[in-house]
């Protein structure tokens, strides 16, 4: 049980890393991305291809993170033309083209059949000294990108992001090009994702393309809502209401006699669904989002 | 001449709504623009701020071509504007509406918000200090740290007004200012303007109130279908019968 619940916890910190991400990019600048996952399989691609060749960990993370944030910049480029919904569609579709392009081109990444035996987490350590190796090393690195985003918030470029996610008409009439704020806000949160894509392949051992199909970025958004838009502490409190919607639903089927296996996931799906249909009735502002003037 | 507008002419598909038009302004001038709905009025103001592509004709200001500058680069020459209909940051308070235009591009930079936090910190105090002033000027010093988004019309209006203050504009350019403004509030904008005009910044008014812009402004110029029908001393254009003819002897 100690170890199931530590799984989950580290699961929780990798979509923590996400949401963190995502909430730079919508809730402090209101870009709708819905293609957050491509960044998390980029990230999760690159750290594996290159510990598979013989790469230390610190590095393949590094350089994870680095083309996370580097594909972003045509994706940032995309933001500066087109208006939310659009933005959003076209974000939606990159992260399609990337989990396709993985899934394809087998000589790097052997497709469908996925990468198995990817350099573990800390194999020096065993049983639940391992465990908890794994998800203190998660929690130093997701306070340390949580710190720095609140950082940022704090900053005159984090007044600016708000600034542009309340009017930018406003900001170019005040003689600010908001392009460039948007393409390093992308950037930082890709970064996030690939980071968190990192971590998340080293701790499974065994990534396959449809690991990382667009659910994957709803989950976040899911989080980000139920959390509160905006808040770091939200994305840290949603993200743990998502995973225990997802995770402690497993055990309802005790309580719920009567329903298979395969409905289970169907039911857990509806649960949290009704979970967010109440929030925007009832607490539109997520757990510490702040209420709109 | 500070701006220049020289046969600027702007279409729409087939409709010319702004048609070779040449006026100037010059620095410190206080100047309205009038005309009916339609008469291209904020056409012509969309085009000088360069929101609007023209089809014929050259915008200079202070000597330089800027016909084919982008909104934000004229803004950092001076030539600042206001929105007919308030365009606050809503979330940000009405302090941060102020700090958030001020030109910082050393202190707004990413990794300045990481690394250079004493930098960007000392610099927040002297554009607070900046900032409490012309809050005091506009009348907004007892709204500095509400919402921008839960103002009164009127507050937003001196809002905007406060925030391209903090650019210090040679030129502002106004879009119908007094539109939707309760008569109290109307009464401080333009005691607001005319201190400003006091200060030596040229304002451009746009307004299709005659009466509201004919106490304030020195020099008026009347728009008719996309054309400058009358420019001169208010009262000399309000005589004007074209003038009359175009508002159908209603307002006048």
């Amino acid at each position: 049980m100690d170890a199931y619940l530590l799984a989950v916890a580290t699961v929780v910190l990798i979509y923590v890393l996400l949401a963190i991400g995502l909430n730079l990019q919508y809730g402090e600048t209101g870009l709708i991305n819905f293609g957050h996952v491509a960044f998390f399989a980029l990230g999760a691609y690159t750290s594996a291809l290159l510990a598979l060749r013989g790469w230390p960990l610190p590095l393949s993370f590094l350089a994870a993170a680095a083309v996370a944030a580097l594909a972003a910049v045509p994706l940032g480029l995309a933001a500066l033309r087109l208006s939310e919904d659009y933005l959003a569609i076209v974000t939606l579709g990159f992260s399609e083209t990337v989990r396709l392009l993985i899934q394809q081109e087998e000589w790097l990444t052997r497709g469908v059949q996925g990468l198995p035996g990817i350099p573990g987490l800390y194999t020096g350590l065993s049983g639940s000294a391992r465990a908890w190796a794994i998800f203190l090393t998660l929690l130093a690195l997701t306070a340390a990108a949580a710190l720095a985003v609140s950082l940022l918030q704090r900053s005159p470029f984090g007044r600016m992001l708000r600034a542009i996610r309340d009017n930018e008409a406003a900001v170019l009439a005040l003689g600010k090009d908001p392009a460039g704020f948007k393409i390093r806000v992308f950037m930082v949160g890709a970064a996030l994702a690939g980071l968190a894509g990192a971590f998340y392949a080293h701790f499974i051992t065994f990534i396959t393309p449809e690991q990382f199909i667009p659910l994957v970025t709803f989950y976040v958004w899911m989080s980000i809502i139920l959390g509160g838009i905006g808040s770091l502490r939200g994305a840290l409190v949603g993200t743990a209401l998502l995973v225990f919607f997802l995770e402690g639903s497993r055990f309802l089927r005790d309580l719920l006699p009567g329903i298979a296996e395969v409905q289970m996931a169907n039911v857990r799906l509806a649960l949290i669904g009704l979970a967010l249909v109440l929030f925007v009735l009832y607490r539109p502002q997520g757990m510490f989002g702040k209420r709109l003037p | 001449m500070m701006l220049q507008v020289q046969q600027v002419s702007v279409d729409f598909d087939a409709f010319r709504a702004v048609n070779d038009v040449s006026l100037s302004v010059a620095a410190g001038e206080l100047l309205g623009i009038a005309g009916t709905n339609g008469a291209g009025k904020s056409t012509l103001f969309a085009a000088v701020a360069g929101q609007q592509a023209t089809c014929a004709g050259r915008i200079l200001f202070h000597g330089s071509d800027v016909t084919r500058q982008p909104v934000f680069a004229r803004a950092r020459l001076g030539l600042a504007r206001t929105f007919q209909t308030p365009r606050e940051f809503a979330r940000l308070t009405v302090l941060e509406n102020l700090l958030a235009a001020a030109p910082n591009r050393r202190h707004e930079s990413l990794l300045a918000s990481w690394l250079g936090r004493p930098g960007w910190q000392r610099h927040e105090q002297e554009l607070t200090a900046q900032a409490d002033e012309i809050l005091a000027f506009v009348r907004l010093t007892s709204v500095r740290d509400q919402l921008a988004g839960g103002l009164s019309g009127g507050q937003k209006k001196l809002l905007e007004l406060a925030r391209v203050l903090m650019l210090k504009p040679s030129l502002i350019m106004l879009d119908e200012p007094f539109a939707g403004v309760n008569p109290v509030l109307i009464g401080a904008i333009v005691e607001v303007l005319r201190d400003l005009h006091g200060r030596g910044i040229a304002l451009v008014v746009v307004e299709h109130h005659l009466q509201a812009l004919k106490s304030l402004v020195q020099r008026l110029v009347v728009m008719d279908q996309g054309r400058v029908l009358a420019d001169g001393d208010p009262h000399q254009v309000l005589a004007d019968r074209r003038v009359q003819a175009a508002y159908m002897g209603g307002v006048v």
